[in-house]
């Protein structure tokens, strides 16, 4: 088992390495340098001053190496150095970081503030798609063809086919629009007392049109796949075992079954999360909350480089840390995976 | 998918011919989802292909007089903000998006099935080309879209004109973060039937590679390479709206499903309904080709077959 997680884990690094070259490559082809935002008056050989301070006259590997360092080495230092106070070999300064081009601030630091809106709807939204799914799932593999499965199924097929900028919109028409239910935007500035019970209110009130309808992309997909899975184990002769040798129905399903069918539900967990982050950032465009996906779009309209360049560095970090997490998980779960 | 081998060489065997194509639409006749669904795309693709033909309003015509107007018996969904008729807005724009939706599904089942019987077929290339498809299934798929389509837009449009060229730039992006799937499922697939014995057979007779490939293993893996690629159409729609829902897709006068949203949303207070209009035909798309990709797993498959 530790030889797979090693294994698992030395193939995770050089993936993220990869993944930030080729999206350095990518941005590396865009036309805008910060150079093109100054004043005009500035001359041009001072510009030409500016782009060699900033490393851009630098060959594209040098570039990349400098912006991995910064990413891995640098910034992983500071927020030890900001969370401890302790500074190994002197201290990371601002001017060591990341820079996004529009706001002269460690781009970092900005995603830092803008997290916390993006993980609660997430977050949120995948436990609660993830609890709602699981059920549903079973419950409708085990009573296949009931009227629970089908309607479960219509309405499973409906939340797959409505894509979340439809569903969120509409939720906004009627509950905010036509019901004056919910807000229809998110407000960030809103600082949840959770002394406060109003407080806490108003919190909940604006997270609940986002998070249940990225929940509800979420949880269609999952429930489908669940159902799949189980109805696939059901037929299984150790399912017949079970039962003949008197075991009951409960005990059937939720140890039997259960346990055999929701192994390759864990691996679509982590698989979908790229879906997932795309939902939320969706999610974010249409509800107008102020997290890393809004943060994203406006960072691509302003052409804002470093930022857009850490933003997706950060998201495929996640991306690739589910799928390890998956893969260890599944290794745990299914002892087959594990040798070869 | 070895007892879809199985099931042509019985078939092959009965008194009364049957071939598996028949088998096959017998099958997903008695699936009631799936023959909804692909009734109701029929229309949709008449609708929007052919429709506009003889339809009596231009989809790009301002008429400033006429505008705002809620659906009345002369234009059904009513008209927009600068009075086009927003039926023809709608039927335009569906051609769009269905055609990007085929074309980046044919471009990534395409790939995916290439790089799946290359590593199923190759035991050399095995190892790097998993890897190279775990690797594409760690990028986050949204975010990249949205900068390669925001970066390389204006230089694609310079050079293929400014509607061919971001149909290119999104068929072309949509497909390659999205073959990873298919070409999983064929390699198991190949992997699984490189040891059925008729292709030992064919081996032993001394059929080259090229033709094992081409005659034996391609058409044993076509009915996974099918399931995947209806369900790939609806993805492809689905991201497509996506982009120009957050306005890095097709330019503002090139009306597609997403962007008729897009457009809709900034009135949602005085006219939602003309969210629903374009929304709703993203969805019965997607869930009718969901549903028919269930009917061709169901039916494709024998050993969910009933008898008879």
């Amino acid at each position: 088992m530790a030889r797979y997680v090693i294994r698992r884990v030395l193939f995770a690094i050089p993936t993220l390495l990869i993944i930030s070259l080729i999206i350095f490559l990518i941005l590396d082809q865009a036309p805008g340098d910060p150079a093109s935002n100054l004043p005009l008056t500035i001359p041009a050989e001072i510009r030409e001053q500016i782009r060699e301070s900033l490393g851009f006259n630098e060959p594209i590997w040098t570039q990349w190496y400098n912006w991995t360092k910064l990413m891995l080495v640098n910034e992983p230092k500071h927020l030890f150095e900001s969370a401890t106070d302790i500074c190994i070999g002197g201290c990371v300064e601002n001017s060591d970081r990341i820079i996004s081009w529009s706001s002269r601030s460690p781009a970092v630091d900005t995603i830092y503030q803008r997290l916390p809106q993006t993980l609660w709807v997430l977050g949120l939204a995948l436990i609660f798609g993830t609890l709602i799914a699981i059920p549903i799932g079973v419950f409708s593999a085990y009573k296949q063809y009931s009227v629970f499965d089908n309607v479960g199924t219509f309405v499973t097929m409906i939340g797959f086919a409505m894509p979340v900028y439809f569903t969120g919109l509409l939720a906004i028409v009627v509950f905010s629009v036509k019901l004056g239910w919910f807000p229809s935007f998110y407000d960030t500035t809103h600082d949840v007392q959770f002394s406060s019970w109003s407080s806490i209110w108003i919190q909940i009130k604006q997270l609940v049109m986002p998070v249940s309808i990225l929940t509800l992309f979420n949880a269609s997909s999952l429930a489908r796949f669940t159902r799949a899975s189980v109805l696939d184990n059901l037929n299984q002769e150790y399912v017949r075992t079970a039962r003949s040798k008197g075991l009951g129905e409960s005990t059937v399903i939720n140890v039997h079954v259960m346990r055999n069918s929701l192994i390759p539900v864990v691996t679509l967990l982590a698989l979908s999360l790229p879906g997932v982050l795309g939902g939320a950032i969706i999610t974010e465009s249409v509800f107008r909350i102020n997290g890393i996906g809004q943060l994203l779009l406006v960072s691509i309209g302003r052409g804002d480089l470093p930022m857009v360049q850490t933003i997706t560095f950060f998201l495929a970090f996640l991306t690739v840390m589910f799928n390890l997490l998956a893969d260890v998980v599944y290794g745990f779960l299914d002892p087959r995976i594990r040798y070869d | 998918m070895t007892d879809i081998t199985d099931g042509i060489q019985v078939a092959d065997e009965l008194p009364d011919h049957r071939s598996l194509r028949s088998d096959v639409w017998r099958q997903f006749r008695r699936h009631r989802g799936a023959m909804f669904g692909l009734v109701i795309l029929a229309i949709i693709i008449i609708a929007v292909y052919v429709v506009p033909f003889f339809y009596p309003y231009d989809p790009f015509e301002n008429n400033v007089p006429e505008r705002n107007l809620g659906p009345t018996w002369k234009h059904l969904m009513g008209t927009d903000n600068l009075g086009r008729d927003v039926l023809a807005r709608v039927l335009i724009g569906g051609r769009v998006s269905i055609s990007v939706g085929i074309a980046a599904m044919l471009f990534q089942v395409l790939l995916g099935t290439l790089v799946g019987i290359l590593a199923g077929f190759f035991r050399r290339v095995d190892g790097p080309l998993m890897r190279l498809t775990d690797l594409f299934l760690s990028i986050p798929q949204l975010p990249l879209l949205l900068v390669v389509v925001a970066l390389f837009r204006d230089p694609i449009q310079e050079r293929f004109g400014e509607n061919l060229g971001i149909f290119l730039l999104v068929v072309f992006i949509i497909g390659i973060t999205n073959w990873m799937q298919t070409a999983r499922i064929v390699r198991g697939d190949v992997l699984a039937i490189k040891e059925e014995e008729f292709v030992l057979a064919a081996r032993s007779i001394g059929t080259g590679g090229r033709k094992i490939v081409t005659r034996h293993i391609l058409p044993n893996v076509l009915s996974a390479v099918t399931v995947a690629a209806s369900l790939g159409v609806a993805s492809a729609i689905i991201t497509e709206s996506a982009l120009s829902f957050l306005s890095l897709g097709f330019p503002a006068d090139f009306p597609t499903w997403g962007r008729l949203l897009f457009d809709a949303k900034d009135l949602i207070t005085s006219q939602p309904a003309r969210i629903i209009w374009p929304g709703v035909m993203i969805s019965l798309v997607v869930m009718s080709v969901t549903f028919i990709g269930d009917g061709l797993r169901d039916a494709l498959d024998p050993k969910l077959r009933s008898n008879g």
